[in-house]
This record gives structure tokens, C-alpha cells and sequence, in this order.
């Protein structure tokens, strides 16, 4: 996911200061360095870094940080509260017409993802707020450019509104508005043509589509990989068209999407929602101070949150999360696991979520096709089987079987023994981990004011995740 | 433009042919909005500083990096800089231009000769293999690249690997209408290595020159769809060899830091043999593809500067650092 190198490199800077009693102008001038550095490879603007180091740098050689009792922890802090000024302090809501037809232009650089986006924006809001969308293809430019969006259409059965590549844009929106409001619709997503943002000709048919939808949501897609230049297409952008908003698309990357940091600033346009990968369902709304701690690898746990109680019910979640923990863990919990992971989206996105997991994971290559021949692993296993997972771990003929049942390897069994071991072995580990540990993985966990106590017992593990 | 010709010694020995200064005042419309951004602070700068002072190559630090050329390169390249200009006593700022473009040049051509010539010969069937992340702009070059070949009287087959994105089928389907070029699709979900060993029947049947062949746009940390990636390239080579003859790498000139991520790992899937930085025509100015060269000896083949059919060219370090200096000197 985003960032992850970016909170490595923010970590190891600040690291060394966690550990120190007291703080020194070279360590913060050190750390600063690292800071910068660590922006900049992340493709954070550079006057954005600039700014950013030295509003942190003043806060940090303030008297009181120096002459604190843990002034590593409140440097931390301050970086972090530094991060969610930058990305805006909440995440913004769209606004909606609620009485009649609402419109929302997409718009952006070729390439971006706004036809892809346009059609996951009117299945979110059909979701979330029971709307009635019409998509409506204005990308009369880029050869099958209608048909992709026909194609996306059909998958989420949304009509598509089009009038072929021959009408102009502003013409074929006019005709969308008509045909919406006397057919029921009550959201027209307009996916518009990539353009470059210094093309003149091309911006003004934005501006001329603009003043026939009246749209109450302008959103700029985003590519999340965009370097530098991100922050010249989004004034300019802004400029013509008074953008409303962002979407960062493509954050399933390694990219460590530092655009989305500078975006705000320089622009003081909020970003919105975040694509996460190819399948229509996956979009989120942006939550910039989750985006901020995630910066500084604190996990994210209310994006967590949010995904089980759309999906899974929170018991069945918590019950999981103890039994991980105690290691008393066997082939029906992982199955259930499977399940819910498949409800929720996917693995790797998930497990980088939980607070630790992230380092905890790396290095691990998480395959979602997998899974499919997981299932059919542990549907090939007896009742005593799954719920006994040594008795397949010590008989070979067992392992035969099981392999010949579900139509894979013996080695594909063997893996999946050794993975359910590895997973019990790591849960209690993470279960059993002394604050000191946590402290140095995850140094935001430092902030809460109460110490973290080993309770004893059930749900001993319920201050770390809050479910 | 003004130059001032003093100052121009190995400025002058890159530009000298007539036809070089022709094609790069073409790059120079393409590339001019790039130029005015972000090398102009460049300009300004210089012009400011009467001496060489530290602070001088940071500012310089910062406005290659401001060009995405990577963080790394970047510290590399002011380094060998503070280091000329020490050992050659260099005290003037004018002097200190001329050394920028010089190790600039350096670096990309790091004492090789690097060819922006694709490799393909005659008598075989030449293929050559696009991989890029989603939407760099892998089959609008495809359809570029088709037309140059049909106009040097090659006979070319396109190939729709793409067969998960939607729409992506026709589009490629709509260029080979356009320039003229012979057109290979199996269904939409069909497997891709399936589409490129049928296409390759389909290229020995029709004596085919030159296979460019489409795939879906991929983020480099799925490794699945990595995996299908050298799926395709192994039943390629297996079915001509030493085939795909060309591997390119499309790359978004937008793309910041994380173009050296993608051609590190497409590289290892696929050997990359050549990088197209699209949409040069933009403000973004695709200084990544020097961090490319220089950390994995890739070099750029084309660049593209525009929509239309015409507007892909071949890739050429000297006019690429002519344009992108011309207005400072």
C-alpha cells in the first residue's frame, strides 16, 4: 500500500530519537534532513517538503519540546499532527443535490482512471446513499472510450447515456440532464475525455460542459504515481473549472503517493476518495487523518473498522481476533478468516491495515488467487481435521489424501500446515508483545497517555485493537 | 533565442549538424511548457548568482529533483558537479552551466553508445512486446509505432493482449484501421498467452514483419498478474527465438519516483531493452527516465509528444538536453 516506504523511512528517522532522553539541534537538524529526503522520494511536492520541515523544525527546537520528558515522542507528535494539517483535518463529504438531479464531472490528465472511476463512484453512491445513477460518456476522443464505459455499465447494471463520438460534449450532456430527470435518475456521473491541463481548447469544453450540468461535484482523478508535476495539473485544473475535489486512483501501487500530501496545500482542493484497485468495488472515501497515521505506520485501524462493519459481523470479528491471539487457532477459524477476507477485499490490503502487520508482513508475497485452493484445501479436510490441525500436520497419508481430494499438491497442502502454523506462531507473538517491542515497530503507539498493561484473561488484547 | 557563443563549446559540438538544431526546434514545441516550468528557475537562478556557492547546488538539487529525476541520481549528479568544479577550479557561473550540461550528458551516455534503434531486421518476424501500469499510453504508442513501420513498408500485425480491460479490445481494434496494419483478437477474458501464441501462427501464415503486441496495464506489486506477465514472454520466446525482440516499458512522463520501481520490477519479469515516455507534452518533464538510465542501463527509445499519429519520436539524448536547456544558455 502507499506510503509504506515513506513510514519506513519516517520511522527509522525518527527512531533514533525515540530512544534519546533529550534532544539536541543536530539531532533535529538530522532528522529533518531524513524527513525531507524521505518527501521527496515520495513524490511529496517539493515546496510542500520545504514547508512542511520547517514549520516541524520550529516546533521541535521550541523550549518546551527540548526541556520535556519525551521529547522524541512529541517530535513524533508534531510530525504527525504536521501530516494531518497537510492533508486536510477530515474527510469531506460530496455534496448532493437532495431534491432534484445531482451531477459530477470527472475530470483529469489521459490515463488517470476516470472512466474506471466513474462507474465505481455511482456504485458507491448507489451503496451509500440509494441514488439512482446514469453514467454519461462524454469521451468522444479516445478510440472505445464509450464502450468501456458501456462495458463497466453493464457489469454494475447502471444505464450509460451516449450519443457516439459525432455530438459535442456539452450537447451530449444537455440531452443526459433532460433524459435523467424525466427517467428517474437522481446522479449523473460524466466521465469526460483525458486531456493535457494546458490544452486551451479542450479545457474550455470542460468549461462549456460545466455550465450545462451545473454540477455539484467537479472531481479531479488523480493518478496517485503522478511526481511533481501533480501539483501544476491540479491548479490548473482548479483554475478553469473551480474543482470541487480529488480522487486519488491507483493507491493499490507501491507508490508512495506523496501527490495526495502536497494536493491540499498548494491547491486547497480536498481530496475525496481513493481508488484501490481494478475491481469496481474497490473505492474508499479518503480519510486524511487516517492517511496521516498510516504516513507514520501507526496502521490504519478505523479504515479496518469501517470495512468489517460494512461487511462482517463485529462479534464474529472479535471472537477471531482472540483466538488468533491466544493460538488456539485451527482450520475452521482460518476458513472463516478466508471468508471474511474475501468479503472485505483483498488480503494484502488488509493485513497492511492492522497496526505491526505491516512489518510483521514484508517480504511476504500475498496471493489472492491463492485463497481459491486454500478453500478447497480445507474443504477436502475431515470435521476432526479442521478442527485439529495436528493430526494432518503428523500423518502423510492424510496429507495424501487431502491433496487428492481437492485436486492440488501435497507440497500445496504442506504449505497451507505451514502457513496456519506460521499465522498461529505470529498472532501470538503479536498477542504477547511487551510494550518496549511495540514502542520501537510502531512509535505513535507511544502517544496514548495510559501505558499499555498486559491484562490477563479474555480480550487481554482488546486495548490494541479496537474493535 | 539569444546564445552566447563564448560559452558554448560543447553546447556548440552537440548541435553542430543542421539537421540535429531542425529536429530539435520540433522537440522544442512539444517540450516547451516543460522547459518554461522548470528548467526556466534554473535560469533565474544562474543568472542571480555571481559565485559558486554551496547554496548554489543545493538550489540545483532541488530543481532536478522538482524534474522527478530520482532522489538518488540526483544527489549522484550535484556530487560529481561539486566535485569538477573543484578540481577544475571552476569560479564562474557561466562556466558552471556548461558543466551541467556535459555531465547532464554524461551521465545519460554513461561512455556507451546507446541507439534509439529498435532491433529489428529482415527476413524474420520481429516482435516487440508492451508492458507498462495502467494508463501510460501503451496502445496509443502501439498505434504510433505501427504507422512509422507501415510507412518504412513493413507489414504489421497488432495484437489485443489487453484482454481484461473493457473497451481495450477495440481500441487497439480502431488504431490498426487507422494506419492500416493487420489486427489479431481473441475474446475479451481470453488468456493473453493464448492470444500471443495464435498471433504468432497467425504472423508465420501471413508473413508478417513486425508483431507489436498489446498488454493489460498491471501495477507492479500484483503478483499474479506479474506472473501472466512472464507467462506471455516465456510462450513468446518459445514459439521464435530470441524473441520478443524488443521488451518496451511505456512510462507516463507525469510518473514520479515510482517509475524507477516499475522498471526495476518489470525488468525483472521481462527484460526491459527500452523505455517510451509518453505525454512529454505536458508540463511534466519525465526526468525519471534519467534515473531509469542510470540505475538500470535502460535506455529511451521514444518519446511522445502529442496525440496525433506523428507525434512519437525517436529518442535522442542530445536534442532531449538541447531542448530542455536552450532557453538558460
Amino acid at each position: 500500500m502507499a506510503f509504506d516506504n515513506l513510514s519506513d523511512r519516517l520511522q527509522m528517522s525518527l527512531r533514533r530519537v525515540t530512544g534519546k532522553g533529550r534532544l539536541t539541534e543536530n539531532d533535529i537538524e538530522e532528522m529533518m534532513r531524513e524527513v525531507r529526503l524521505s518527501l521527496l522520494e515520495a513524490d511529496v511536492n517539493f515546496k510542500v517538503v520545504k514547508e512542511f520541515t520547517k514549520e516541524v523544525k520550529e516546533q521541535a527546537m521550541g523550549e518546551k519540546i527540548l526541556k520535556g520528558l519525551n521529547p522524541g515522542q512529541q517530535v513524533v507528535k508534531i510530525v504527525h499532527e504536521e501530516l494531518k494539517k497537510i492533508m486536510g483535518d477530515k474527510a469531506e463529504p460530496l455534496t448532493l443535490n437532495v431534491m432534484g438531479v445531482t451531477t459530477i464531472m470527472m475530470v483529469g490528465l489521459q490515463g488517470a482512471g476516470k472512466t474506471t472511476t466513474a462507474g465505481k463512484l455511482a456504485l458507491h453512491l448507489r451503496k451509500t446513499n440509494n441514488l439512482k445513477p446514469l453514467l454519461v460518456a462524454l469521451d468522444i476522443y479516445r478510440p472505445a472510450a464509450i464502450e468501456q464505459l458501456k462495458t463497466i455499465g453493464a457489469q454494475l447494471d447502471i444505464p450509460v447515456f451516449e450519443l457516439g463520438i459525432l455530438e459535442k460534449p456539452a450537447s451530449i450532456a444537455k440531452k443526459a440532464l433532460d433524459y435523467a430527470k424525466t427517467n428517474g435518475f437522481n446522479l449523473i456521473v460524466a466521465d469526460t475525455a483525458g486531456r493535457l491541463h494546458i490544452d486551451e481548447l479542450m479545457m474550455k469544453e470542460l468549461v462549456d460542459v460545466k455550465e450545462v450540468l451545473k454540477p455539484q461535484e467537479i472531481l479531479l482523478t488523480l493518478d496517485a504515481m503522478t511526481g511533481q508535476d501533480a501539483v501544476n495539473v491540479a491548479s490548473s485544473f482548479h483554475q478553469s473549472l473551480s474543482v470541487t475535489g480529488s480522487i486519488m486512483t491507483k493507491l493499490d501501487g507501491d507508490t508512495r503517493g506523496g501527490a495526495a500530501l502536497s494536493l491540499r496545500t498548494v491547491t486547497n482542493i480536498p481530496i475525496k476518495f481513493m481508488g484501490m484497485g481494478e475491481k469496481l468495488d474497490q473505492f474508499e472515501v479518503f480519510h486524511p487523518e487516517r492517511m496521516a497515521s498510516r504516513i507514520l505506520g501507526m496502521g490504519d485501524v478505523l479504515t479496518l473498522v469501517d470495512k468489517v462493519t460494512q461487511n462482517i459481523d463485529e462479534d464474529d470479528m472479535m471472537g477471531m481476533m482472540e483466538k488468533m491471539m491466544s493460538g488456539k487457532f485451527n482450520y475452521n477459524d482460518f476458513l472463516k478468516q478466508l471468508k471474511m477476507i474475501k468479503k472485505m477485499g483483498s488480503l494484502g490490503g488488509m493485513m497492511k491495515l492492522i497496526p505491526g502487520m505491516n512489518k510483521a508482513m514484508q517480504g511476504a508475497n500475498v496471493d489472492d488467487k491463492q485463497l481459491v485452493f486454500v478453500e478447497a484445501i480445507i474443504s477436502s479436510m475431515t470435521k476432526s481435521e479442521r478442527k485439529n490441525p495436528k493430526l494432518i500436520s503428523q500423518s502423510s497419508s492424510r496429507r495424501k489424501r487431502i491433496a487428492k481430494g481437492s485436486g492440488r499438491s501435497v507440497s500445496e497442502v504442506n504449505r497451507l500446515i505451514q502457513s496456519l502454523e506460521q499465522q498461529t506462531v505470529m498472532m501470538k507473538r503479536m498477542g504477547s508483545m511487551d510494550p518496549n517491542k511495540i514502542n520501537s515497530a510502531n512509535p505513535m503507539s507511544a502517544l496514548g497517555n495510559q501505558p499499555i498493561k498486559q491484562k490477563k484473561g479474555k480480550g487481554k488484547n482488546k486495548s490494541r485493537f479496537k474493535f | 533565442m539569444k546564445v552566447d557563443v563564448i560559452h558554448m563549446g560543447f553546447f556548440k559540438n552537440l548541435f553542430s549538424s543542421k539537421e540535429k538544431r531542425k529536429n530539435a526546434q520540433k522537440y522544442n514545441l512539444g517540450m516547451k511548457k516543460t522547459r518554461e516550468s522548470v528548467f526556466g528557475n534554473l535560469k533565474v537562478l544562474l543568472d542571480s548568482s555571481e559565485l559558486i556557492s554551496e547554496d548554489l547546488f543545493s538550489e540545483l538539487e532541488e530543481i532536478f529533483i522538482m524534474a522527478d529525476i530520482g532522489v538518488d541520481t540526483v544527489l549522484k549528479f550535484v556530487q560529481t558537479l561539486r566535485h569538477k568544479v573543484e578540481i577544475n577550479r571552476i569560479q564562474s557561473v557561466e562556466d558552471l552551466k556548461e558543466l551541467i550540461i556535459e555531465e547532464m550528458y554524461k551521465l545519460y551516455v554513461n561512455d556507451k553508445i546507446v541507439s534509439s534503434n529498435l532491433n529489428i531486421v529482415n527476413d524474420r518476424i520481429n516482435i516487440i512486446l508492451f508492458v507498462g501500469v495502467n494508463g501510460v499510453g501503451k496502445t496509443t504508442t502501439i498505434g504510433k509505432i505501427a504507422n512509422e513501420y507501415i510507412h518504412k513498408g513493413k507489414k504489421v500485425l497488432m495484437v489485443a493482449g489487453d484482454t481484461f480491460r473493457a473497451g481495450a479490445i477495440n481500441q487497439l481494434r480502431i488504431w490498426s484501421e487507422r494506419v492500416g496494419a493487420d489486427f489479431f483478437a481473441k475474446e475479451e477474458g481470453s488468456d493473453p498467452s493464448s492470444v500471443m501464441y495464435d498471433a504468432i501462427s497467425y504472423a508465420k501464415e501471413n508473413k508478417i514483419d513486425l508483431v507489436l503486441c498489446d498488454t493489460a496495464g498491471r501495477l507492479q506489486n500484483k503478483v499474479n498478474l506479474m506472473k501472466e506477465l512472464e507467462k506471455i514472454n516465456k510462450i513468446i520466446g518459445r514459439e521464435i527465438e530470441f524473441a520478443p525482440h524488443e521488451t518496451l516499458l511505456v512510462v507516463d512522463a507525469t510518473t514520479g519516483q515510482n517509475g524507477l520501481s516499475q522498471a526495476k520490477i518489470f525488468n525483472e519479469v521481462t527484460r526491459i531493452t527500452g523505455v517510451v515516455l509518453t505525454k512529454l507534452d505536458g508540463t511534466a518533464k519525465g526526468g525519471i527516465v534519467l534515473a531509469i538510465k542510470d540505475e538500470l542501463d535502460i535506455p529511451i527509445k521514444y518519446i511522445g509528444l502529442g496525440e496525433k499519429l506523428e507525434d512519437l519520436e525517436h529518442f535522442d539524448i542530445e536534442e532531449y538536453i538541447y531542448s530542455m536547456f536552450s532557453d538558460i544558455f
